[in-house]
């Protein structure tokens, strides 16, 4: 440490915790004017029509984007059900019976790898795998990457929640001679079921505002869904197509359609942060 | 607080495949399309009046010519659609047959200071010098040669083409190196080509949105797209001399000279049309589809709506400045859809 | 924790085939990742095959000859990066500093959540935000000005669009800098209170703790989360879609418009319409997984040697 005065020394502090204070408020600042945009240009959008009728053509007006809504809805929930029971069993396997093998330290280093993998390379990965070969566009491919890249999101928190409870409790249900596996479902699912849930939706927020994936796999539509092996709308792709146009209308719903998504986002987000905290303030 | 969010997202999801199942339950049947996006405001208006009429549903992706050649022959659509045709060894070797569905002009807009819709002229070596990257601001002598009566402003063009396999581009390059031998040999004409400049726009959409967007652009769009959103086209001087606006009329005389009966498998490229009122940069739209069709149902639901469209769309084409098929060429169609198109070894049209 | 449990008869033949079922969940990682490598590698041959590793240093694009070169979208995805590590590690390690040293529990805890909730917003929010939004306020008030002052250095040459290198890059420092800012939190919170103390105890001030203890501490730490905020930034594809320009050049000037690798696959992958097109394709795709392995694997590597050092 310098010997400078103290006076200095005192100041440059100063200046640092300014700066801080400063650099933090930038952050925040984004933030805000991000979500004020969305919400100002977006709220305009979000008439009767928006959430009842299916898109028109350019030219004529009165459109809306309910295929787009149920399409992202449908397709979420279909990636929730693929990817959520393959990542907690995955997380069951990490937590509870690979503690201190290699081959869990492998697995979850390539958990956490496959976390940062870009969603458009999983896009590409199951265009080649599932729309060459079916030879269509389907909700199903959608799903299908959309669970991809909610696996490995799902398998860490589950491992982490199920790490965090307490062995204590573990031990007590074995020796009342039940069976590990019965431990795990019913005694330290039970106990960590708060940090489960908020894992699960954190990751389901996540994938709901995911648009690379979608352009290779679920493309989008015009009409209505009405069967799982066809392009389906989404509200996603809709955002990129209608904002890449020139037609005001067309902007107009992209608008609406992006304060949807990013208002369900970041309820989710807020409500499972709050629960969450609730939940173990009360322990 | 949780048991309510899993008995409500339970809830969803029922919701969700109950809608499915009816949903699915609704006659109609969905023919799948993509490719160019030079007709798709058409198309568009097509498919929702068919829909209105007879229930079925077109679900047209405007993907680029290039994305509907990729997609057809992937064969993850019903039919892929294209301004750029196919030449008669590619279609041979890849089993599609293609047929022209309706014409229209491209025309170059611009988004400068101080200029109004339709007050500025360009000439074809002009284009192709601002295309090339050597004409950069809109004050350039060349550009002041043409416009005499025009106050240009003291502004850096910038170029906007197309980023994806276009059909447009296709009709659009084939002017430049029509007009320009510089153009010719330096990037020649294709549905992609190694631009010198420019920013890249996904789709007429994604061009005609740049220049709406950019100040100081130029960019080229099918004629539609500078209707419906009201941008600033340009006067172009055509073959014969004359600066001449992009408008049905002048489309239509260009479009006069196509010579159809002689073009093998409808191959035929419309630029730099001679007449006094023809529009330089003028082209057609083509539909692909296999000569074997491997849903019978599905070919003769195809067939019925392009019938229709040439029947029944030329009010709603003139009404957007493209040029509908002649009669005759019409009938060429009809013919070719009789003789060639077999679902299982049945022809399937009439 | 492997708890042995003794085999009654019948009470326990569900748990041989309860840890079968939850291995072979969790083999399906490695799997994944495998299955990826593989399909990349398989669909990339054409290309490899005409191209090799000039594939990486060729700067054509050219779709009508068929030549394909990486270079242009490396260049893209490298600038547009590099000007978003730039701009978040130093805000997101001040914002991290600000959070844990300087800023009461409550304060910390609402900017904390504050920031991160940046990394909840989607990228093609980002993406409209950006191009109808920031990319004006870059083209009318802040690209003249540094073409104003700046503009002797060829960075800043060239017609202010607003769309380019320097807002993709700015927008992308948006997006890691939660990534950076919650990890170097983390990382300083593992310090050992009891150095901290001693150094106050004689008389530092919060700054010269903060350097000579925290950050000399964390290093690795910082190190790891760069790392990862690297990763992140070179794949993100939605927001650098819409604002970076779209045109395969190399050029000099942050003004000017360009590609990333993901760009270039968003832009053109569906269109691809011949075999070599798509294979050139999907080798770009190929090197932008292999590019984001790497800077995974060194995050891993620096974020567990600093949870060895401290703990």
């Amino acid at each position: 440490m310098e010997l400078n005065s103290l006076k200095k020394r005192r100041r440059f502090n100063l200046g640092i915790q300014i700066l801080s204070a400063v650099s933090a408020l930038i952050g925040l600042a984004a933030l805000l004017w991000i979500l004020f945009i969305v919400l100002q240009r977006g709220a305009g959008a979000l008439n009767w029509n928006f959430f009842t009728r299916l898109p028109t053509p350019p030219g004529i007006a009165g459109g809306g984007l309910a295929n787009a809504i149920v399409g992202t809805l449908f397709i979420t929930i279909l990636a929730a059900i693929l990817g959520t029971p393959l990542g907690i069993m995955a997380g069951v396997y990490l937590a509870e019976y690979g503690k201190g093998t290699k081959i869990a330290t492998i697995i979850r280093s390539m958990t956490n790898i496959l976390i940062g993998i870009p969603s458009i390379i999983v896009g590409v990965f199951v265009y080649a795998l599932i729309v060459l070969p079916s030879k269509t566009f389907s909700a199903y491919a959608g799903a299908a990457s959309l669970a991809i890249i909610m696996l490995p999101v799902v398998v860490r928190t589950t491992e982490d929640m199920l790490s965090m409870v307490p062995n204590s409790l573990r031990e007590a249900g074995l020796s009342l001679g039940a069976p590990n596996w019965r431990v795990i479902l019913q005694i330290v699912f039970r106990a960590a079921r708060g940090g489960l849930l908020t894992g699960i939706l954190l990751a389901v927020a996540r994938v709901s505002g995911e648009t690379a994936p979608l352009l290779f796999t679920a493309l989008n539509s015009t009409y209505m869904m009405h069967s799982l092996n066809e392009p389906i709308a989404n509200l996603t792709v809709t955002i990129f197509n209608y904002a890449m146009s020139p037609y005001a209308d067309w902007k107009s719903q992209a608008w609406g359609a992006s304060l949807l998504i990013m208002g369900a986002i970041l309820i989710l987000n807020i409500a499972t942060r709050l629960a969450f905290r609730e939940r173990s303030r009360a322990k | 607080m949780f048991r309510t969010i899993i008995n409500s997202s339970i809830a969803a999801g029922l919701i969700m495949l109950l809608a499915g199942a009816n949903i699915a339950a609704d006659s109609g049947m969905t023919i799948n399309g993509a490719g160019a996006t030079f007709p798709y405001p058409l198309y568009s208006q097509w498919a929702y009046k068919y829909n209105q009429i007879t229930g079925m549903k077109l679900n047209y992706q405007s993907i680029g010519s290039g994305g509907g050649i990729q997609q057809i022959k992937a064969k993850t659509v019903d039919f892929g659609a294209s301004d750029a045709p196919l030449k008669s060894a590619e279609m041979s070797e890849s089993g599609l047959i293609q047929f022209p569905m309706v014409m229209g002009g491209v025309v170059p807009v611009i988004n400068a200071k101080g200029i109004a819709a339709g007050q500025l002229k360009l000439d074809g070596t002009t284009l192709a010098n601002i295309y090339l990257g050597k004409i950069t601001r809109w004050d350039d002598a060349a550009i002041k040669a043409l416009n005499a009566d025009v106050s240009l402003p003291d502004q850096a063009i910038a170029v906007v083409r197309r980023s994806d396999g276009s059909g447009t581009t296709w009709i659009f390059t084939h002017y430049l190196a029509a007009v320009s031998p510089e153009w010719k040999e330096k990037v020649g004409a294709d549905k992609a080509v190694s631009w010198p400049v420019g920013n890249g726009g996904k789709g007429n959409e994604g061009v005609a949105a740049y220049v709406q967007q950019l100040p100081g652009s130029i960019g080229y769009v099918e004629y539609a797209y500078a209707l419906q959103n009201k941008m600033n086209y340009v006067l172009l001087k055509n073959r014969d001399g004359h600066f001449v606006a992009p408008t049905k009329e002048t489309f239509t005389a260009a479009a006069a000279n196509a010579d159809w009966a002689n073009a093998p498998g409808y191959y035929l490229v419309l630029v730099d049309q001679p007449g006094q009122e023809s529009w330089p940069i003028t082209g057609a739209t083509f539909v692909l589809l296999y000569k074997e069709q491997a849903n019978a149902e599905i070919a003769k639901t195809m067939l019925g709506f392009f019938d229709w469209c040439y029947s029944h769309g030329d009010e709603m084409a003139v009404g957007l400045d493209y040029v509908p098929m002649p009669d005759n060429v019409v009938k060429m169609v009809q013919a070719t859809w009789k003789n060639k198109i077999r679902a299982n070894g049945k022809a399937i049209y009439p | 924790m492997n708890l042995h449990v003794r085999r009654r008869p019948g009470a326990s033949k569900g748990d041989p085939l309860f840890k079968w079922i939850a291995l072979s969940c969790a083999l399906v990682i490695p799997a994944l990742m495998a299955g990826i490598l593989v399909v990349l590698l398989l669909d990339s041959r054409l290309a490899i095959a005409k191209f090799g590793l000039g594939f990486l240093v060729s700067d054509a694009w050219n779709p009508v000859t068929g030549d394909f070169g990486a270079l242009s979208s490396i260049f893209g995805t490298a600038v547009s990066t590099l000007i978003a590590l730039l701009i978040a590690v130093p805000l997101g390690l001040i914002i991290a500093l600000f959070l844990v040293e300087l800023a009461p529990p409550k304060l910390s805890a609402l900017f904390g959540s504050a920031i991160e909730l940046l990394a909840a917003i989607p990228s093609i929010i980002y993406g409209m935000w950006g191009l109808f939004v920031f990319a004006p306020f870059m083209a009318n008030h802040v690209q003249p000005l540094l073409g104003k002052y700046l503009g002797f250095l060829p960075l800043f040459q060239g017609p202010p669009l607003g769309i380019g290198m320097l807002t993709a890059g700015i927008i992308l420092s948006l997006m890691i800098l939660p990534y950076i800012s919650s990890v170097t939190r983390d990382v300083f919170n593992m310090v050992p209170p009891v150095v901290k103390e001693a150094a106050y105890g004689v008389g530092a001030t919060n700054w010269e703790v903060t350097r000579g203890v925290t950050l000399r501490y964390s290093l690795s730490g910082i190190v790891g989360a760069g790392f990862l905020g690297l990763g992140r930034a070179v794949g993100e594809t939605m927001a650098v879609t819409f604002v970076i320009g779209n045109n395969h050049q190399i050029a000099s000037s942050l003004f000017a418009s360009g590609n990333s690798i993901a760009s270039t696959l968003a832009n053109e992958f569906t269109e691809a319409s011949d075999p070599l097109y798509l294979s050139s394709l999907i080798n770009l795709g190929l090197v932008l997984f292999l590019m984001t392995l790497l800077f995974q694997v060194a995050a891993q590597f620096w974020l567990w040697r600093i949870t060895k050092k401290m703990a």
